[in-house]
């Protein structure tokens, strides 16, 4: 038995002071795991089936043909964020990591040029959507590598639109908020979030905002005019369309509350992707409607409606960045590649049943689109949606740091929790002039 | 007669290093350092390393240039930075009255004499004993827009005749994180509390009971001054930690309906963490630490005037 002797305590003391000035010295916390194990941090898959697919078949697969070990982590979505930041500002952490939207942009400084691998998947593949790009690229290289993108459409109860008499889905937000509004004095009301959530709060506001002639930023790039009757108005309609025909729990909804509210039969429309409708096919046994039939027979898809000033997109985009602290800069790129090859990534897209679609032409052309006519609209979500800070030709860190502060979801929400019209447009001009002026 | 020689024994002199360490004064130097050597690493250096963040317009990845005060200058001109600062006030000021009446009153029935007295104490700190953001999970499920069991059994007891938006209201949502805090927080009050209702000798009420002096009477000359220093440590303690929290907002609201109930840290992490810009993050932190040291200050000194009295 070791004997605890005054010197040996001061020894240790002293061992351990040391390792830890060896710490503070480097500035860097220790390098454990490294070599060839690759860091792959990813969300967790709304479509579970997908991650399963990739832990057990495909990234052995990868491993094998790599001769690399990859350890895949998966969080929250809303949690992908907070790890980046830690990892870049402590100089270690994934080696490859999953962002959303415009996200990419606010780390450009800390993230490798994946250029040559985009370039390669996008001459074999027909070229990305512009979506990518903008989301992507940084004005001289790729500084993420795009994944896949959600296309955000409103999932809709087919039969209980038919009730109200509107057999196709309303077209413009008037109509819409007139069926919504008898749908809710029915007890199915719209659901919709405009909560401080990732996807579908954002891919509603933005394209709400949009279609009513409003934008966060000019053409110019410098002038913010958000300030404006169009937008006071589109305010103005959200607050009493909210009353009249929305679930008013939505304030506080994250990006999964919809789900459960939908598949649970109390809201009879929500934008989302398509993971409602592939839910309701994987256990087409356990949602039944009230007349006895699966729920998957009375789900329809469609695109936001219309508005003053046209018809407007904003989908989910996700893509993947390496950080310039990798010390496996080589292999997250060999992984990144791998996966990107088509024999590899169609299995998962396959997987996805449509939930996903893939960011380059190419994969339009694809059989799983024909066969099942609910997904279609899903098919072309890469060549309609527009990018945060619309109408810029790209969007970048300003349009990224007015999404992660959420001022255009706020805008709204403040409005519909009481504060006048005018007052919330006040508000989302001056928030969004210290960013941009 | 033969002499045996004898020779003294004498110990070989110790090291110089060694002999200093003989010295109490240095030994107590060296004793001390591992815990400065912690304290300094994840006390001081963070918190320098905020200060030195917070004057500069560093962002995430960026190391960025000096601004001065920039950064505070910018977050007093920010409406959702004084809508952070007086929900904080609101959430810590409202939480601690609960939470030092209703753990007043757990305390003073948990000193009296019952079957299974043992088995409640320990019953009672569940709350505290649950990680926070696991209970805080259970609390938002509770309070959640469509299916909160809360407004199930308010309506199924013909109490309500719609549901209660918990989360989605921002006055609602403000009062749903004030209850999750009171919940966690009275135990630590009631245990603290119970702990020095115990150090008061018995002997003092009962000399007062027979000189007359009613229950409230009891209370208010016997036990609440002797009680004083005790409910004020808790209580201190109780304040710096709710003015920091961090875990109920950000699991029950994540600082909305729009920001309609951030606190400085759900703040300043958004800004830091969320949107990169850590300078301004660590500007907004530090905004607590004025406030958090009159009152540490002020507690201190007001307990020495207790003790001392």
């Amino acid at each position: 038995m070791t004997k605890v002797t005054r010197r040996n305590v001061l020894k240790a003391g002293t061992a351990l002071a040391g390792g830890m000035a060896g710490i503070l010295a480097t500035g860097r916390a220790p390098a454990l795991a490294q070599g060839t194990t690759v860091h792959w941090l990813r969300w967790n898959d709304f479509v579970p089936a997908s991650d399963q697919l990739l832990r057990k078949q495909l990234l052995p697969a990868a491993e094998k043909a790599l001769g690399i070990k990859v350890n895949l982590e998966t969080v929250n979505g809303n949690d992908l964020q907070p790890r980046i930041t830690s990892a870049i500002q402590s100089g270690t952490g994934p080696d490859i990591i999953m962002l959303f939207n415009n996200h990419p942009h606010i780390y450009s400084e800390s993230v490798i040029d994946l250029s040559d691998l985009t370039s390669a998947t996008g001459k074999a593949e027909g070229g990305y959507y512009d979506l990518c790009k903008s989301n992507s690229a940084d004005g001289q290289k790729w500084i993420a590598q795009p994944w896949a993108i959600v296309g955000a459409m409103i999932a809709y109860r087919k039969s209980w639109f038919d009730e109200v008499g509107s057999p196709t889905f309303p077209e413009t937000w008037e109509k819409y908020r007139e069926v919504g509004k008898k749908l809710k004095a029915n007890g199915r009301p719209i659901g919709q979030t405009l909560g401080h959530t990732f996807g579908d709060a954002p891919t509603f506001s933005y394209p709400y905002l949009w279609s009513w002639g409003g934008s966060e930023i000019e053409k110019d790039g410098k002038t913010v005019n958000i300030n404006k009757k169009e937008v006071i108005d589109s305010v103005k309609f959200m607050t009493a369309f909210w009353k009249e025909a929305h679930d008013e729990g939505g304030l506080a909804w994250d990006d999964t509350n919809n789900n459960r509210a939908f598949l649970s039969q109390s809201i009879c429309a929500t934008l989302n992707g398509a993971s409602i409708y592939i839910e309701s096919l994987r256990n087409a046994d356990k949602y039944i409607t009230e007349k006895g039939a699966q729920l998957k027979t009375d789900i329809q898809h469609s695109p936001l409606p219309k508005g003053p000033a046209g018809q407007f997109a904003m989908h989910t985009y996700f893509s993947h960045v390496i950080p310039s602290y990798s010390k496996n800069q080589e292999g997250a790129k060999a992984l990144l590649k791998w996966i990107h090859a088509k024999e590899n990534y169609e299995p998962w897209f396959v997987s996805q049943k449509g939930f996903a679609t893939p960011p380059t032409h190419e994969w339009e052309k694809h059989n799983l689109w024909d066969q099942d006519k609910v997904m279609t609209p899903f098919k072309v979500a890469g060549l309609l949606g527009q990018t945060p800070g619309y109408p810029l030709p790209s969007s970048g860190k300003k349009p990224a740091e007015v999404l992660t502060k959420y001022i255009i979801t706020d805008m709204y929400a403040k409005a519909v929790q009481g504060a006048s019209a005018e007052d919330a447009v006040k508000w989302a001009d001056v928030e969004l002039k210290k960013i941009y002026t | 007669m033969a002499i045996a020689e004898t020779r003294l024994y004498m110990p070989q002199a110790p090291r110089p290093r060694l002999r200093l360490l003989e010295d109490e004064r240095w030994l107590a130097l060296v004793l001390l350092v591992p815990t400065l050597v912690l304290l300094g690493m994840f006390i001081a250096y963070p918190f320098m390393r905020g200060i030195l963040l917070s004057v500069t317009n560093a962002r995430v990845g960026v190391p960025g240039d000096f601004v001065g005060f920039a950064n505070f200058y910018k977050i007093f001109n920010d409406g959702i930075f004084r809508t952070s600062v007086y929900n904080t006030f609101v959430y810590t000021g409202v939480t601690t009255v609960f939470k030092l009446s209703l753990g007043l009153w757990l305390a003073m029935l948990l000193n009296r004499n019952f079957r299974g007295k043992a088995f409640i104490r320990a019953f009672i700190l569940l709350p505290f004993i649950i990680p926070t953001v696991l209970s805080t999970f259970a609390w938002k499920w509770m309070f959640d827009p469509t299916f909160s069991v809360l407004n199930w059994m308010l309506y199924h007891l013909g109490l309500i005749t719609s549901r209660i938006n918990w989360l989605g209201d921002p006055d609602l949502a403000m009062i749903s994180i004030i209850i999750v805090n009171i919940w966690r927080g009275v135990p630590f009050f009631a245990i603290s509390l119970l702990a020095g209702l115990q150090t008061i000798s018995p002997e003092l009420n009962e000399a007062a009971a027979i000189d007359g002096a009613k229950p409230w009477q009891r209370f208010w000359h016997i036990t609440w001054p002797l009680l004083l220093p005790v409910t004020l440590v808790v209580v201190l303690f109780s304040v710096i930690q709710t003015f920091a929290d961090f875990q109920i907002v950000y699991v029950m609201t994540g600082g909305g309906p729009a920001n309609a109930t951030h606190l400085f840290a759900t703040y300043a992490y958004q800004i830091g963490i969320g949107t990169g810009l850590l300078s301004e993050g660590a500007a907004i932190a530090l905004a607590m630490f004025p406030v958090l040291f009159l009152v540490v200050i002020f507690q201190l000194l007001y307990i020495r005037r207790v003790e001392v009295r």
